[in-house]
C-alpha cells in the first residue's frame, strides 16, 4: 500500500460527502452502524454468557433451564432471540447446531452467521454424518462421546455451552470470555487454552 | 428496533472471521455503514440493495475463472452496487459521483490536515 488513497476510498468519500450534502445521511449514523457490527454485536455476547456460566453455577443453571429470559435481561443489541436454548457439552455429550431449512441463527448472541453455516453441504451432512463433518472441521471427538445435533428454526435458536478448558481455573471471567469462539458456541470447535 | 440488522448471508455474505465482518480498509466499513444507514432511514428497502449486490456478484463470477472466485473483491462490488442503486433511485447521479471523485482525487497530498477555510468542514 502506498500512502495515496485508493480509488475505492476516494469514491466512497465522494459518495458520503454528496449524501451528507443532500441531507440523506449523517456521518454519525454511518459510525453507529459500523460500531454495531464490529463491536457491540458479534460473538462476544455469547462468549460473555459462556464465561459467566463457567464461573457461576447458579447462572449456569438458569441459563440451561431458561436461556431466553437470561438473554432478555442482558438486552443485547442487534437482533432478537425468539426462544433460546443452551445445550451443555460434557465428557459424554457433545452438541452442535445447524439449521437444515435455511440459516436460522442466534444473532443477538453470536453476531452474523459464518458463510459455511448456510452451505447446503454443512446443513445436510452435519445431520447424516456429524462425526465425520466435525473431524473435517478440525474437531475430533472420541467414539464414546455422543453427538447431538440441534436443528434451529425461526422459533427456536440454540447456543452450545462448550466445555471449560482444563487448566483455566485461574482465569477471570473476562479472560475466559476472550477465549470463547463463535465456532465453539455453534459446536464445531472446542475451547482451548491459548 | 433502532439498531436493526440486515441479512447478508449466502451469496451476499461479506468476508468474515469469528462471526465478524472483516474490513480490510476504512473505506470498506464506510460504504457498508452508508448502505445500511440509508436503508435504516427508509431511503430503500434492504432487499433492494441486496438484489443489486446479488446481480453484481453474479456478473463478476461470470467474468472470472473459478480459481479467482475464491477471493472475489466483495467490497468493490458492494461499492458498485451502492453507486448503481443511488443512481437508479435518483438520490445521487453517477455523473455527480464521478465528478466529485475526480475532484477529490486531485486534492494535494495532506489535504485532510489543512483547513484553510473556516467553513466548519471536518473529517
Amino acid at each position: 500500500m502506498t500512502d495515496h488513497a485508493s480509488p475505492q476510498s476516494i469514491r466512497t468519500e465522494a459518495i458520503e460527502s454528496l449524501l451528507i450534502e443532500k441531507d440523506l445521511l449523517t456521518a454519525d449514523a454511518v459510525d453507529a452502524v459500523i460500531t454495531t457490527y464490529t463491536e457491540r454485536v458479534g460473538p462476544m455476547n455469547g462468549a460473555k454468557l459462556v464465561a459467566r456460566a463457567w464461573t457461576d453455577p447458579d447462572f449456569k443453571a438458569r441459563l440451561l433451564t431458561d436461556a431466553t429470559s437470561v438473554v432478555e435481561e442482558y438486552q443485547f443489541e442487534g437482533g432478537q432471540v425468539e426462544k433460546l436454548i443452551v445445550r451443555e457439552c460434557t465428557a459424554f455429550d457433545h452438541h452442535v447446531v445447524v439449521c437444515t431449512l435455511c440459516s436460522c441463527y442466534p444473532w443477538a448472541v453470536l453476531g452474523l452467521p459464518p458463510a459455511w453455516y448456510k452451505d447446503p453441504a454443512y446443513r445436510s451432512r452435519i445431520v447424516s454424518e456429524p462425526r465425520q463433518v466435525l473431524a473435517e472441521m478440525g474437531l475430533n471427538l472420541s467414539e464414546s462421546t455422543r453427538i447431538n445435533v440441534w436443528d434451529s428454526s425461526a422459533e427456536i435458536r440454540y447456543l452450545v455451552l462448550p466445555k471449560r478448558p482444563k487448566g483455566s481455573e485461574a482465569l477471570s471471567e473476562s479472560e475466559l470470555a476472550e477465549m470463547v469462539t463463535r465456532d465453539a458456541m455453534i459446536g464445531v470447535a472446542q475451547v482451548d487454552l491459548p | 428496533m433502532t439498531d436493526q440488522l440486515f441479512v447478508l448471508d449466502g451469496e451476499t455474505a461479506p468476508p468474515m472471521a469469528n462471526g465478524e465482518i472483516i474490513f480490510e480498509a476504512p473505506w470498506q466499513s464506510r460504504v457498508f455503514g452508508m448502505a445500511q444507514s440509508l436503508s435504516q432511514t427508509g431511503h430503500y428497502q434492504w432487499d433492494e440493495f441486496r438484489a443489486y449486490l446479488i446481480e453484481d456478484i453474479k456478473d463478476w463470477e461470470q467474468q472470472n475463472s473459478a480459481e479467482e472466485r475464491g477471493h472475489y473483491p466483495y467490497f468493490d462490488l458492494f461499492l458498485e452496487s451502492l453507486t448503481r442503486l443511488l443512481n437508479d433511485k435518483s438520490m445521487v447521479a453517477r455523473a455527480e459521483i464521478q465528478s466529485r471523485t475526480s475532484a477529490f482525487a486531485e486534492r494535494p497530498h495532506g489535504h485532510d490536515h489543512v483547513h484553510d477555510q473556516g467553513d466548519g468542514h471536518s473529517h
